[in-house]
């Protein structure tokens, strides 16, 4: 199939692409490999990047589908993106690991992907090697926590029973 | 001197204000003008935040208009507003933002909670919204809704100016809302999920 | 389709892209700015300078945006948006929730255009399922969202001409949305955050009548549109405060990734309905609406066309809307009919099952995305075979579209910096999650 093998043509060093679920291309370069993998891609033709965002395997350690040889860990950065010309999506499984929980910034490649980052950082966790602004976005800057990760309760309080004041 | 013509005493004027006049026909027939006319020139600040504000906006439209009780005039600066309509979920992020707004505004000033975010946190009991915007202002009405619609924000405004025409006209709000007596330490949080031993992939 | 290369000019990205137009600055060293005078490039009329905060409680940030403005004089240098005044965690709360439950919390996260939000999850749903929704359901749903970007751009264009002094545009543009929602309250049950849409189809069928109903709105709104075109497109104020203002090139709003009207603004023509189908978007024929230049006028006109373009597919939904179902009928996702409860024991386990602990999807993951009226918005959601997602992602359009802002706003007035928010359509709700 044509999208598998311009996809694996183009990056020897990334290990086997899956045309996983649903006839959408999945990549799973190493973490050393990630900049120059985007990099080539973008050069290929995909001209934007969509998404880019995190999962925290930490309570579903044994996911299958991933192909052999990628070593799963505790969280996975996710980006997506799109070649225009060719209608095409690629999405590239970047594997993590919880005691280094470090991986490049996209943003010298993708402009696009400083405020998903930023996001990203505030809520997992993990933090982006060269981002330019590295700092919380939607949570306040004092919050400590992140509340994403799957060891962090969802926060939720009894419900309270006021009583509303009489007074006018 | 400490009688006056149909005012009656007025020697607790200067230390009370108007709590000082002895009320007689005269004084309360003033009094009812005033909360007359405070009722029918409510003007809103703009406080929309989420969903509600949405419709709250639809109120204030051709539609649902909100011009024929005086309020279509949605104050920008807290300064000439008298009614903050808390319309949306406060995060965390706004709460202080929320008590700013309120306390720039001068009395007599009400708070309208309009939808459930805003009286109780809502749908979302977690850890970025404010479970109830009376834990950070005081609140004179509560209106239910996801969102509510134009017709129940306007059952809520009307039974606001209920409240301001017959309620006391001198009456100062308390500086803390229903909500804001708990303690955090009386809820403690549920544990969080013990992540699952390592299986072998 | 031959490739497309575009010309990447590197020192047009680079020059946007070295921080002469975002304003890196945390909130505490923004308010303790003292600029040097002795210094070489921003001495000279440090007298002059300021960083100025705008909202998060302001009538034209379009909801809870704050924005610090490095300004000199009048004219914005630098610009910060901080957003996150609206954050409720609501990817989060959808890990809380069965995939059932799961439209009515990403449904209030872009609460101008909901359906769309619930479209895509259920995309994103079904996929992972495996599952078919029949075609009625299809064409149903596509009707829904073509009205809802109706209602939603006729939002804009009530708020754009607020913001921009037209108030009367306001009340116009309300006007009509009103008719829109009474016809979604007719057929969904709500004006607003309809959980209309779900995995498996929708909740209820179309309502009796609904061909005169949706008859009036294509009689009563383009002649509408045509007063607005009389009310601000001939009007010079309304150009001159719109035309030229906010330019964004497509090299730009790519590299950001800019989607929706911000794209197609600049010329670029990129629709998701067309360039990837999705629903039976393949099967009407629409136009797609590209604008010139790149400025706020572009994209108040694009806004104003895409109207028409949505109007005209609903009136050719009209014709071809086919029979059937309205949900898929595999017992497994779809909850029986109430009647069936009491007759059934099995529908009555369905039912206790599907509301109670909810339907299982297979393990895997999908991303799944639709053209809302900001832009791409897309439905990234794993599963681990359980009845709740493991996680769910949402990539809101306007969160991406608003990186733009400060390239919109660099050189310009502080007065322009309300035309150009607006013209972005930024929904925080989105924004925020």
């Amino acid at each position: 199939m044509s999208e598998t093998d311009v996809a694996t043509e183009a990056h020897e060093d990334a290990p086997v692409a899956s045309t996983a679920l649903f006839g959408q291309a999945v990549l799973y370069p190493d973490r050393g490999a990630y900049l120059a993998t985007v990099e080539s891609l973008r050069d290929e033709g995909y001209c934007t990047a969509t998404d880019l965002t995190i999962v925290d395997y930490l309570t579903h350690p044994g996911r299958s589908g991933l192909p052999g040889g990628v070593q799963p860990e505790r969280f996975e950065v996710v980006v997506g993106l799109f070649d225009h010309a060719r209608r095409e999506r690629v999405r590239l499984r970047i594997q993590v690991p919880a005691d280094d929980p470090t991986v490049p910034s996209l943003f010298d490649l993708f402009p696009g992907t400083e405020a998903m980052e930023r996001e990203a950082w505030d809520l997992f966790g993990v933090s982006f090697e060269g981002h330019p602004d590295h700092s919380r976005i939607l949570l306040p800057e004092d919050w400590v926590g992140h509340p994403l990760r799957k060891d962090e309760g969802i926060g939720a309080i009894p419900v309270q029973f006021k009583s509303a004041s009489d007074r006018r | 001197m400490a009688r006056v013509p149909i005012l009656g005493d007025i020697s607790g004027v200067l230390d009370e204000g108007l709590e000082g006049l002895e009320h007689n026909f005269v004084t309360a027939r003033i009094e009812d003008l005033v909360k007359w006319s405070r009722a029918r020139s409510c003007w809103p600040a703009t406080f929309g935040l989420a969903c509600c504000a949405i419709e709250m906006m639809a109120t204030g439209a051709a539609h649902y208009d909100l011009a024929r009780y005086g309020m279509e005039v949605f104050r920008a600066s807290p300064r000439q507003a008298d009614l903050m309509i808390v319309a949306g979920r406060v995060s965390q992020k706004m709460a202080p933002v929320l008590r700013q707004i309120y306390d720039q505004m001068m009395e007599p000033k009400w708070v309208i909670s309009m939808g459930v975010c805003a009286s109780s946190g809502g749908m979302f009991n977690n850890y970025a919204i404010v479970q109830g915007v009376d834990q950070v202002v005081p609140v004179d009405v509560y209106a239910p809704g996801c969102p509510p619609g134009p017709e129940t924000l306007m059952h809520a405004i009307l039974t606001l100016h209920d409240k301001i025409l017959t309620g006391e006209l001198t009456s100062r709000r308390e500086q803390t809302g229903a909500g804001a007596g708990f303690d955090l330490a009386d809820f403690p949080a549920p544990e969080p999920p013990a992540p699952e031993p390592e299986e072998a992939p | 389709m031959a490739a497309v290369r575009l010309d990447l000019g590197d020192d047009e990205r680079v020059r946007r892209r070295d921080g002469s137009a975002v304003l890196r600055m945390t909130e505490v060293e923004a308010a303790d700015l003292v600029l040097d005078p002795s210094d070489p490039v921003t001495g000279e009329r440090a007298d002059e300078r300021m960083i100025l905060n705008m909202g998060p409680a302001h009538p034209s940030t379009h909801g809870v945006l704050r924005l610090l403005l490095e300004m000199e004089g009048e004219t914005v240098l630098r610009s910060k948006p901080i957003i996150g005044y609206l954050h409720t965690g609501m990817e989060k709360t959808g890990e809380n929730l069965t995939f059932l439950q799961g439209p009515t919390n990403v449904t209030r996260m872009d609460y101008a255009s909901p359906l769309f939000s619930e479209l895509v999850f259920a995309l994103a749903t079904e996929q992972l399922l495996g599952i078919e929704v029949p075609e009625r359901a299809t064409w149903i749903r596509m009707l829904m969202c073509e009205l809802n970007r109706v209602a939603s751009h006729l939002l804009f264009q009530a708020t754009n001409g607020m913001d921009l002094g037209a108030v009367s545009m306001m009340i116009y543009g309300w006007r009509e949305r009103e008719e829109v929602l009474r016809f979604f309250e007719k057929v969904t049950g709500l004006r607003m955050n309809h959980n209309y849409i779900r995995p498996g189809g929708v909740a209820a069928d179309l309502s009796d009548g609904w061909q005169d109903d949706v008859r009036h709105l294509l009689d009563i709104i383009p002649p509408r549109l045509d007063e607005y075109e009389v009310l601000l497109n001939d009007q010079p104020i309304f150009r001159a405060r719109l035309q030229g203002v906010g330019v964004l090139a497509p090299a730009e709003a790519l590299a950001l990734s800019a989607t929706g009207p911000i794209l197609r603004a600049t010329g670029y023509d990129w629709d998701l309905r067309r360039d990837e189908p999705y629903l039976a978007y393949d099967r009407v024929d629409f136009d797609v609406v590209v604008g010139t230049c790149g400025d706020a006028f572009d994209r108040f006109a694009v806004r104003l066309e895409e109207i028409r373009q949505s109007l005209h597919i609903v009136e050719q939904i009209l014709d071809l809307l086919p029979d059937g179902d309205y949900r898929t009928q595999d017992k497994k996702v779809t909850p029986p009919p109430r009647a069936r409860i009491d007759e059934s024991m099995e529908a009555l386990i369905h039912h206790f099952k599907i509301f109670t602990e909810g339907f299982h999807v297979p393990e895997g993951e999908v991303y799944a995305a639709v053209e809302s009226p900001r832009g791409e918005l897309g439905c990234y959601l794993v599963s681990d075979g359980g009845p709740k997602p493991y996680r769910m992602h949402i990539r809101g359009p306007s969160f991406a579209n608003l990186q733009t802002l400060p390239h919109l706003m660099h050189g310009r007035l502080v007065a322009d910096a309300v035309a150009v928010i607006s013209s972005v359509d930024p929904i925080m709700g989105e924004v925020d999650r």
